[in-house]
């Protein structure tokens, strides 16, 4: 299995464990992950408004990328992955922003949203298969009560992103049974973490994480586990449960997170 | 045709949005996860904009506390997108000259060891042109 890779700005940055762990684990379970040249920031917010096309153009550049190579595109980050999958859909369905970007890009064959995108997990689910990953674990995280951090960006709007259920969602909960551990199902799991308001307004991020922090709690959970740095960032502000990256226990369930420098 | 209609008339083009569609159920301030840090409710939005009320809709908090969760635009049992209206309001505030939410020059004070990049660029993206 080989994928165009869109790592994405915060994952060479503050998010760094998330790529490495994703890495390794990917080379454990036979997935090349080919990351895809000069690729650009996605800008972190998927642009409503029905006129922006500039702004989604480092969006297609990526799309086109993987197109050209024949191959799907896989995302990390769920922010990344909500941009790139709606640009995506603007250009298989919206025939303003296709023609305007096209006229924009001029490319040699115009871009008309050939590319699958996909996110790690959805790879995980769909071309690895749950089952066959746990075949693959060696070393089950067996006892460890961990709550799925979903957020929004990977579910809404789910006619769109077609991630999962978007009110009850198992995806997470799937993944953590894989890796051997117990899944703590709670209610505020796909509840905003307060996103970017957290740059201005700090105490309205930091209520919500509270919150999202009490749900988890009373069900049970030891930690959180997340594929955004953002909800990573706004959730540890509250400093009650521990929060990972879901690529660092899939690292330390297939036995390789020893292999990421620290 | 008064200012204000004509600003109804780009809050609808940019969003897309047909907001004569609400049936009012308030399915979509109840989903709200800002609710109470807004002064005009979500499912008032559309109200403001057919009333061509866009005077008081641009000077709201809510302009600056959605947080485009989609929480609306996904429980909406009509299909209007509240979250898309309200940020057409938004964009169309910030496309001014001189009239963007965040500056460069506060980005400093605000930024702290962890703070990710993605955070940064977001708020750009819905603060500023």
């Amino acid at each position: 299995m080989k994928y165009s890779y869109y790592p994405g700005c915060t994952l060479r940055t503050k998010a760094v464990k998330l790529d490495a762990y994703a890495r390794v684990s990917a080379e454990a379970l036979g997935i090349e992950l080919e990351e895809i040249e000069d690729w650009q920031c996605c800008g972190g917010v998927y642009p409503l408004g029905t006129d922006e096309i500039g702004t989604k153009l480092s969006s297609v550049r990526a799309l086109n990328a993987a197109k050209e190579k024949g191959q799907d595109l896989v995302t990390m980050c769920s922010a990344c992955h909500h941009v790139i999958k709606r640009v995506n859909d603007d250009m298989r369905h919206v025939e303003d922003i296709r023609t305007r970007a096209n006229n924009y890009m001029e490319l040699d064959e115009p871009y008309l949203g050939e590319t699958e995108v996909y996110h790690f997990l959805e790879v995980l689910r769909d071309k690895v298969g749950f089952d066959e990953l746990k075949k693959k674990v060696t070393n089950p995280l067996t006892g460890k009560k961990i709550g799925a951090y979903y957020g929004c960006l990977l579910l809404r709007p789910s006619k769109l992103l077609a991630f999962d259920n978007p009110e009850n969602p198992t995806i997470i909960e799937d993944f953590i049974r894989a890796i051997g551990a117990e899944p703590v199902t709670y209610p505020y799991r796909n509840e905003c973490c307060g996103g970017y308001i957290s740059l201005k307004e700090k105490e309205m991020a930091e209520s919500m994480c509270d919150k999202i922090m009490e749900s988890a709690e009373g069900f049970g959970a030891e930690m959180l586990i997340t594929a955004c740095p953002l909800c990573m960032y706004n959730l540890n502000k509250s400093e009650r449960l521990p929060v990972y990256y879901f690529t660092e226990l899939l690292a330390e369930a297939l036995g390789v997170k020893e292999e990421v420098q620290k | 045709m008064s200012s204000e209609n004509k600003q109804a008339e780009l809050i609808k083009e940019i969003s897309g949005v047909n907001p004569l569609k609400c049936m009012k159920c308030g399915k979509c301030s109840a989903s709200c996860p800002s609710y109470n840090e807004m002064d005009i409710k979500p499912h008032q939005f559309v109200s403001y904009v057919v009333n061509e009320d866009i005077e008081s809709l641009v000077n709201s908090r809510s302009l600056w506390t959605c947080l485009s969760c989609f929480a609306c635009v996904e429980r909406c049992p009509r299909d209007v997108k509240p979250g898309k209206l309200i940020d057409a309001a938004r964009q169309m505030v910030v496309r001014q000259r001189e009239q963007d939410y965040l500056s460069p020059n506060e980005i400093p004070e605000l930024l702290d060891p962890e703070l990710p990049q993605q955070l940064l660029v977001s708020a750009f993206r819905r603060y500023r042109r």
